[in-house]
């Protein structure tokens, strides 16, 4: 277990973010918002990053991947977080990828090669409801004569409404409720039957409202073992909770050094307000509390590196202790700001609003709780 | 296999021959070996655990040999303090003396001084209190103002001293002192070092909020101190005080990992007092999510405190991250606590009566306690002016 980033690591995440300085800053993110992009993120940027591999940073070696493992990718995620940069990397290879990987098989393994070469990107239909319950899944999957039939509708299907294909979470047997009966499946998004509605977002990314009407599948869409999807989708979930804490400890640190920096220069009263021992205390606690976030952080990552057995508790505790600091973080961005915290001029509103949709993504602070509770058997 | 590998296993068999079995218990506070020249030993095993470890030298692991300490490096101590918990063996020595002043000593003082002292501390022979606070100089400490006269070949010391440590109970102390007026109050502090036999010396105890009374007022009456007892240079103490301070401020996270090892967990006390449903799942909603938020900090607070560790020797540091360990570490112990006393519910409410169990009373004697936490050792607020001005830099008045 090491909590300290090794050479070829900190390499890595220092070029990520020379790369998003020069090429991805925060402005990037207000021109894909200003224009209401169809697409949503830069694909130009997408490129660059897979120019530099990022997207098989974590596939098996002999799908190209580098080696860097989840710490590394966990490094670039965090940086992506700093500047609020959009690309497919999340949907497409923490969660997309990862189901693929996981699943096996050859008709979907094969298509790693093409998420490493920019070629294909997807999305993760899995929430129904208006919050995270995987196990409540209610959208069926039937097997009907040599084929399958998918029906029912997802919402907050990140990247939703550009992806090439959708990863499905279905229901083939058992109760909502039940883990087993969970079956994933592949499906490009133009396919008779599915009506994809994009939703904007308040921190400026996309998702998307996915309607699937009585969809009619070849048995080669079926990914993993019918009914034996959870398996595939608790390790997708981990490893997806535990990269998007990553991105939001990012922003979280960014949007804290930007609002130091401002009282440092702020002037009231005739001093700077940074002086002011109750700002400084405030600050300090928030100190306190990202260096703790970032020890959970470097921990869940390495503990995915390292196939350690207590993953899903790590992730849950990353992604509960991350999403009570960015919130509170942002929320006090905003305060010591002033009036200026309250303007669309300045970036910090970006992060605060980031920061709740983030929050929302694979589960938010209670259902993490509730899911360390149950896994500590209490 | 490296050399460190080699030397756990060392360790490990040394520790497995030597450390008795009634030593390898959780410990409690009526068990603690504790030094001095009226040292008492709890029992046979103590004696027999403590005299092994000393002759070894690893009551003071790290300490170079030439004062009697283990000379082991701090990757060696690292991996006996890592064997010695994994078989749950308890510490050889309780003393203020290998925490705090021994460090210091080793790091100040003159040869003779430390050939004097330190292979005495290590040997569990004397016993150090601390005199630093005062009844008008508490988180504001350079304000102190018991002072230390010359008087040609001795000191001459008047004055009190808040908090000493078992006061009572020790052979020597080390103190703050006044010992020029005239100049900025840091600047007219020396570090002096006073036997407690000494005449006009004498110590009153402090009846605590959790009844216990391990603090003592000490007097110092035209108390005559010899010259050779001055630490550093006269009138440089308050660095040494601040350099100690920072291991009292270790001190506070290694006192935190000894209290008494509870034979229950937190979640199997909850369970207990609580009660669960049929599903296994507590049955007061909002304590589980406070116990839950209780458990996922403390853990990150102990990876927090492991991630310090294996920055040692890395290029790459986070110069803020010791700083923040006292403050965070002593916080959650209080909310810990709390949660205890919430979950015992009306039975974590008496210190004495015996119509409550030693162990309800003890929780709710730590929790009292505990609340020392975040007050010694420089407190939470002042924990919190350093990380603002030396982590975030940020600027003074």
């Amino acid at each position: 277990m090491t909590m300290v980033l090794n050479e070829e690591q900190r390499f890595l995440k220092e070029t990520v973010n020379g790369l998003l300085q020069k090429h991805q800053p925060v402005t990037s993110l207000r021109t894909l918002r200003n224009s209401d992009d169809e697409l949503g993120y830069d694909p130009g940027f997408w490129q660059q990053l897979v120019d530099m591999d990022i997207p098989s940073i974590v596939m098996p070696a002999s799908y190209g991947g580098l080696g860097f493992g989840y710490s590394g990718l966990g490094a670039v995620m965090e940086e992506m977080g700093r500047t609020l940069a959009v690309s497919p990397l999340f949907s497409t290879v923490v969660l997309g990828g990862s189901a693929l990987e996981l699943a096996g098989g050859t008709p979907h393994r094969d298509l790693l090669p093409e998420i490493a070469a920019g070629k294909l990107t997807l999305a993760l239909a899995i929430d129904e409801g208006h919050h995270h319950q995987p196990r409540a899944t209610a959208t069926t999957l039937t097997v009907a004569n040599e084929g399958l039939i998918l029906d029912g509708n997802k919402v907050f299907v990140l990247d939703g409404h550009s992806a090439d294909k959708l990863l499905v979470v279905a229901r083939s047997a058992g109760k909502p409720g039940d883990e087993y009966g969970l079956s994933l499946v592949l499906l490009p998004r133009e396919t008779a039957g599915v009506n994809v509605q994009r939703t904007s977002l308040m921190d400026g990314r996309n998702a998307a409202i996915v309607k699937f009407n009585r969809v009619e599948l070849g048995p080669e869409a079926l990914v993993g073992t019918l009914h034996e999807g959870w398996s595939i989708l608790l390790q997708v979930i981990d490893r997806g909770a535990i990269c998007i804490a990553a991105e939001m400890l990012g922003g979280s640190l960014e949007v804290f050094e930007r609002t130091m920096a401002y009282i440092k220069e702020r002037e009231q009263f005739g001093v700077r307000i940074g002086s002011f021992q109750a700002l400084q205390h405030r600050s300090a606690e928030m100190y306190c509390q990202l260096e703790q976030c970032r020890t959970v952080v470097l921990k869940a990552l390495s503990s995915l590196d390292e196939g350690c057995r207590d993953i899903s508790l790590h992730a849950s505790m990353a992604k509960a202790l991350v999403n009570q600091c960015y919130a509170h973080i942002s929320n006090e961005a905003v305060q010591m700001h002033g009036g200026m915290g309250l303007t669309d001029e300045l970036d910090i509103g970006l992060y605060l609003k980031r920061a709740r949709v983030s929050m929302q993504i694979l589960g938010d602070t209670s259902y993490h709780q509730d899911r360390y509770a149950q896994l500590m058997g209490y | 296999m490296t050399s460190l590998d080699n030397f756990r296993l060392e360790v490990r068999q040394w520790l497995e021959t030597n450390c008795p079995e009634s030593q390898r218990q959780p410990i409690i506070k009526e068990e603690q070996i504790w030094g001095g020249r009226r040292r008492i030993f709890p029992s046979p095993d103590a004696r027999l655990w403590f005299e092994r470890m000393r002759d070894k030298g690893w009551t003071a692991p790290d300490w170079p040999t030439e004062y009697g300490g283990g000379g082991l490096s701090a990757a060696e101590a690292k991996v006996l303090e890592q064997e010695m918990q994994a078989l749950g063996c308890r510490p050889p020595l309780y003393e203020i003396g290998l925490w705090m002043f021994g460090p210091a000593l080793l790091e100040y003082g003159s040869e003779q001084q430390k050939l004097e002292h330190i292979p005495k501390i290590v040997r569990g022979e004397i016993r150090w209190s601390q005199g630093y606070s005062e009844p008008s100089a508490g988180s504001d400490l350079a304000s102190l103002i018991t002072r230390a006269e010359d008087m040609g070949d001795h000191f001459l010391v008047n004055g009190s001293k808040m908090w000493t440590t078992q006061a009572d109970k020790a052979d020597w102390i080390f103190c703050l002192v006044r010992t020029d007026p005239k100049v900025p109050k840091q600047e007219g502090i020396s570090f002096l070092l006073i036997d407690m036999a000494s005449e006009g010396v004498s110590t009153a105890p402090i009846e605590l909020i959790s009844g216990e009374s391990e603090f003592c007022q000490t007097f110092f009456e035209d108390v005559r101190v010899p010259k050779e007892n001055l630490v550093g240079e006269l009138n440089a103490g308050w660095s040494i005080a601040k350099r100690l301070l920072k291991h009292e401020r270790k001190l506070m996270s290694i006192m935190e990992m000894m209290v008494e090892k509870e034979d229950e967990t937190v979640v199997e006390l909850a369970k207990r007092y609580v009660g669960v449903d049929g599903t296994g799942q507590l049955r007061d909603n909002a304590l589980r999510t406070q116990l839950t938020r209780h458990l996922m900090n403390s853990q990150a607070i102990e990876w927090t405190s492991y991630r310090l560790f294996e920055q040692h020797g890395q290029v790459i540091k986070d110069a803020g991250l010791p700083l923040i360990m006292k403050h965070i570490s002593t916080t959650e112990l209080q909310r810990k606590d709390e949660l205890i006393l919430a979950i015992m519910g009306n039975r974590g409410l008496s210190l004495k009566d015996a119509e409550y169990s030693h162990k309800e009373q003890r929780l709710v004697k730590n929790w009292a306690y505990n609340k020392a936490q975040t007050i010694a050792g420089g407190t939470s607020e002042i924990q919190l002016n350093i990380i603002a001005k030396r982590a975030l830099d940020l600027p003074g008045h």
